[in-house]
């Protein structure tokens, strides 16, 4: 199904309609994966719609992909944010516009493509198919210091995936094949195992390429300057998208194949997870640039991903994975609104903005809305992944989740103070008071965002249900979970379950995130 | 004791290319004396001639191919190893062959000589592939030698060329004393220089190995392994670019499989050489690669790029099993297309004289010349190894074999030094796509001959990269045979 998609994107060349043709291929797109939600089966634990071919022979390698809840949702995030990014950039591209949109559309190809591969090496492919048209992105249509950022891009990206291949080629020299799944069974009934150091050294190989595409704290440097520097759509398929990729690697590779490793260190990943919650948080405070204030928000919040994963509980795991929808959409909207901006402005100054209320109410509006969201509002989508992810860390860790609680607080005390910063006030810069506020085209986008924000906060068991069984699984095939999660996980499960809403736990559990 | 129809067979692509680069050198001067003011005729006659024979020494190589075994009482084995490199060899002729005539013209040198010249060379490396003797070996390595250093000096009016011929010369003509040297020395310990016969007839192990130190230098000059590597970037810049393009494969690929023989028949010789391999892989990616970043020259870089990347066949060497030796030789093929695709790009964007390499006179190529812009970054991007390309795959069978004999450490050096790689690589992307123009390109058409080579070395590096598969089961089975 997504080969047939990827096919597609390659017409969008000849074409002079560029604009409208990739927003209806990529439109196209959504809808066929909107087809795949109907068709999802959410009680099955295995991976469905699964499509398997052989293309090399030696060593062998197969076209094998499907998908499973974990990647359902990343799958359908992608192709969502696709025609948003292609909308969000239909009046600032104006050179070169063709291979503007060539890339934007590989580059969906390539982290679809990445959602679904169920061979190793497919993966490593796409893996890298999507670092060139990124590269593109940034380096071509970019702002000022645009081929530094991509070049840093690419270059952190790469060490990282160069040594997960040696990685996949140690893996495969060990079970004689690239087929996860396969590869899955075999660990799993111990036909293969490996020594304690070995398995180290394979989880870092992965871990290591993952770490620095989230980007986990001492990886984090490529995040804000790729981001700033990239156009608005990049920007908005990096953050909302890309990133994810780091953390779905971790949820897909790391844990169910290296469980061991993965136990060991996770007390060391979740500190330096904290530690990017907490530090992504403080340097956004002091930004001077809008847009990398949100760059760096990013880091927080996708801290928050990784300590989720790693406590390796039921909730956690399955708030992390919430986590990254709602990261997706909010912050894919806050780099949408940012880009707004720069469009009418052409800055990313704070100090450059201040009383846009005033000329703007629309648009502040919808602003104050997407913050609230990012920084976790109840009853909005950014609460109920966090409040997740505190609430299955703290049964197990409850510094951390105590640590991540005070991130929530200082994302909060970020994203008001800037709101406050750019839209109260007077409107001190003359410039401003003219600006024009959101047209039909912007407000139906963000119309579009926030209705997502306020559907994934009220509704998010219609998101859980689907994910649930997957997430279990991979609890599953982690076999010997930390000493005294067994029984927890059991628990958290059962009150996980569809009908009890997260919004209805808070009710009864306020206290387990505050401290 | 006149050659058996037999032996003739096995030696059809060589002698389909000698005869047709003495029927060059025949025709020439008539055709070029009698062709009245500009010389256009002679010209063509000899490209056509040049394009003929490497053509109809890739279609010969089928009668080795249907004739395996030895020739010439043991001094030649033909086996779908020597078949392989035949094929790549001849290939590299004939795209060189194809794009050197706008080149040649627009520096305004013969065509004649250089053909003869190429198409000689390239029958040395293929008896090269093929010589299970020594001494056999040696004068094949000699005859593409030196039909190189004339190459490199081709244009005799420049002074970095006849540098680059000098230096080549000097220091290749010491290379190969060194490797015959190692000959003698081989033949003193074991009283033979038939390499099957080696291990059975050896009789004193220690004059082996200091023969065989010696033949290491000498083939590793070739190839330009560390530490005998600092030739290269100079006879690279300064050789014309197409015949670098040559240079920088045929015989690289020639010397490997003389390499990989004698590594691999010769058992004595595997145990010992391991760690010499190892440590000289090491010291050749990094010398490669660091040097390269620093480089302004695009047609410099590519010369230090093309001793990292001698540095990752190392690897594959040093693996010492089958799937190393699969894994040479279908990067050698992917090597070549990349290399071959490279020069020819620099040869022909360079102008009159090879004015323009620096990597300020790429930039914003993309905006007046797309199409090539594009090739040159299938070049590279293959060159960096990324997937989908056949550089990519090359690498993964160089991880694969060496991640099966346990060689973790080099794996893991030879994916720091591909990031390094990336760096260099990109940059020159950066440039043509990311910059502004900083002088204007000309609009003149693109020459067909080169189209022909960018078409065909892009499609080869995009059939090697998706479906490997044909080309990899030939590899393996070369290297199944070998063993």
């Amino acid at each position: 199904m997504a080969g047939a998609s990827a096919l597609l994107l390659l017409q969008g060349r000849d074409h002079v309609w560029i604009r409208r043709l990739a927003l209806t291929i990529s439109l196209a797109e959504l809808a066929l994966s909107a087809l795949l939600l109907r068709g999802f089966d959410a009680a099955a634990t295995g991976y469905q719609f699964e499509e398997l071919r052989d293309w090399i022979a030696q060593p062998p390698i197969h076209y094998h992909l499907g998908l499973d809840g974990i990647s359902l949702f990343l799958v359908l995030l992608t192709t969502l944010l696709t025609p948003i990014s292609i909308l969000a950039s239909w009046k600032s591209i104006h050179d070169r516009v063709k291979g503007f949109f060539f890339a934007l559309l590989m580059l969906e190809a390539g982290v679809i493509g990445v959602f679904l591969s169920l061979d190793l090496f497919l993966f490593f492919l796409f893996w890298e198919m999507m670092l060139i048209p990124m590269y593109f992105l940034i380096g071509i249509w970019g702002h000022e210091h645009r081929i530094y950022a991509a070049v840093k891009f690419v270059l952190y990206t790469m060490l990282g995936s160069i040594l997960m291949i040696v990685g996949i080629l140690w893996l495969y020299n060990a079970t004689g094949t690239f087929d996860l799944p396969v590869i899955q069974s075999l660990l799993q009934s111990g036909h293969v195992s490996f020594s304690q150091h070995t398995e180290l050294l394979l989880f870092g190989s992965f871990f290591l390429a993952f770490a620095i595409k989230v980007p986990l704290f001492p990886f984090h440097t490529w995040l804000p300057d790729a981001h700033t520097e990239a156009p608005t759509a990049g920007s908005i398929m990096l953050a909302g998208v890309l990133l994810k990729l780091g953390t779905y690697g971790m949820l897909r590779f790391c844990l169910p194949l290296f469980a061991d490793a993965a136990h060991q260190l996770a007390p060391y990943i979740a500190v330096l997870a904290v530690i990017g919650i907490l530090y992504g948080a403080l340097v956004s405070m002091v930004q001077t640039d809008l847009k990398r204030l949100v760059a760096y928000s990013s880091v927080s919040h996708l801290g928050f991903v990784v300590l989720g994963i790693f406590a390796f509980g039921q909730i956690s795991v399955q708030g992390a994975l919430y986590q990254m929808l709602n990261h997706g959409i909010s912050t894919g909207a806050l780099f949408l609104l940012v880009g707004m901006l720069y469009d009418r402005r052409h800055t990313f100054e704070i100090r450059q903005y201040g009383g846009l209320a005033t000329p703007m109410p629309v648009y502040a509006g919808f602003f104050l809305f997407v913050s609230l969201s990012s920084l976790g509002l109840p009853m909005l989508n950014g609460f109920v992944g966090e409040f997740l992810i505190l609430n299955g860390t703290w049964q197990q860790h409850a510094l951390w989740a105590g640590l991540g609680t005070v991130g929530v607080i200082f994302s909060s005390l970020y994203l008001l103070w800037v709101y406050q910063r750019v839209f109260y006030g007077d409107v001190t810069n003359e410039k401003n008071s003219s600006l024009a506020d959101a047209d039909a085209r912007e407000r139906s986008l963000l119309w579009v965002m926030a209705a997502f924000i306020l559907f994934m906060g009220v509704a998010s068991p219609l998101f859980t249900r689907r994910t649930e069984a997957s997430v279990q699984r991979v609890l599953q095939q982690m076999n010997r979970p930390a000493p005294n999660a067994p029984v927890e996980a059991q628990r958290n499960f059962a009150s996980a379950r569809p009908g009890a809403s997260p919004v209805a736990q808070l009710q009864t559990s306020p206290g387990a995130t505050v401290r | 004791m006149f050659p058996s129809t037999q032996d003739l067979m096995c030696v059809a692509p060589e002698l389909v290319l000698c005869v047709a680069g003495i029927l060059i050198m025949v025709l020439d001067p008539f055709v070029v004396a009698s062709g009245s003011g500009s010389h256009r005729g002679g010209r063509r006659v000899a490209d056509v001639l040049a394009l003929l024979g490497s053509a109809g020494a890739l279609a010969a190589i089928v009668l080795p191919a249907t004739h395996q075994g030895t020739a010439f009482s043991g001094l030649l084995r033909i086996d779908p190893f020597s078949i392989f490199l035949h094929i790549v060899v001849c290939s590299v002729a004939f795209l060189v062959a194809l794009g050197a005539p706008s080149y040649l013209d627009r520096e305004g040198l013969p065509h004649g000589e250089f053909f003869a010249l190429v198409l000689f060379a390239t029958a040395g490396m293929g008896v090269m592939a093929t010589a299970q003797e020594l001494i056999t070996g040696f004068v094949a390595l000699e005859v593409s030698s030196i039909s190189s250093y004339i190459l490199a000096s081709y244009r005799r009016e420049s002074k970095k060329s006849n540098e680059a011929a000098m230096k080549y010369f000097l220091l290749g003509s010491f290379a190969s004393a060194f490797f015959l040297y190692g000959i003698a020395l081989v033949y003193g310990a074991s009283g033979t220089s038939i390499l099957p016969q080696i291990d059975a007839a050896l009789v004193h192990p220690t004059l082996l190995t200091l023969g065989l130190a010696l033949i290491f230098v000498g083939l590793g000059f070739k190839v330009a392994a560390a530490p005998f590597q600092l030739w290269t970037p100079d006879v690279y810049e300064g050789a014309p670019a197409p015949v670098t393009a040559m240079m920088s494969t045929g015989p690289k690929a020639a010397a490997f499989a003389l390499f990989l023989r004698i590594l691999t028949v010769v058992a004595h010789a595997g145990a010992i050489w391991f760690w010499v391999i190892w440590i000289s892989a090491v010291i050749t990616m990094f010398a490669g690669n660091l040097a390269a970043i620093a480089q302004t020259s695009v047609k410099r870089m590519l010369a230090y790029s093309s001793i990292a990347h001698a540095g990752y066949i190392l690897v594959a060497f040093a693996a010492r099993n089958e799937i190393g030796t699969a894994a040479v030789l279908f990067y050698l093929a992917a090597y070549a297309l990349m290399k071959v695709g490279a020069f020819t790009t620099v040869a022909w964007l360079g102008g009159s004289g090879e004015r323009y390499l620096d990597l300020d006179d790429y930039a914003g190529l993309a905006h007046t010349r797309p199409v090539t812009a594009a090739c040159l970054s299938i070049f590279l991007l293959s060159l960096l190894g990324l997937p989908v390309t056949a550089g990519f795959l090359g690498k993964l069978y160089i991880f694969d074999a060496a991640l099966h004999s346990h060689l973790v450490w080099l794996a893991v050096i030879l994916a720091i030094n591909s990031v390094i790689g990336a760096y260099y690589y990109l940059r020159v992307i950066v440039a043509m796509y990311m910059r502004e123009p900083k002088r204007t390109f000309s609009t003149e058409k693109i020459p067909a001959g080169v189209a022909a080579v960018l078409t065909l070395a892009v499609a080869g590096i995009l059939y090697l990269g998706l479906f490997p598969n044909r080309i990899m089961e030939l590899a393996s089975q070369a290297a199944t045979l070998l063993h």
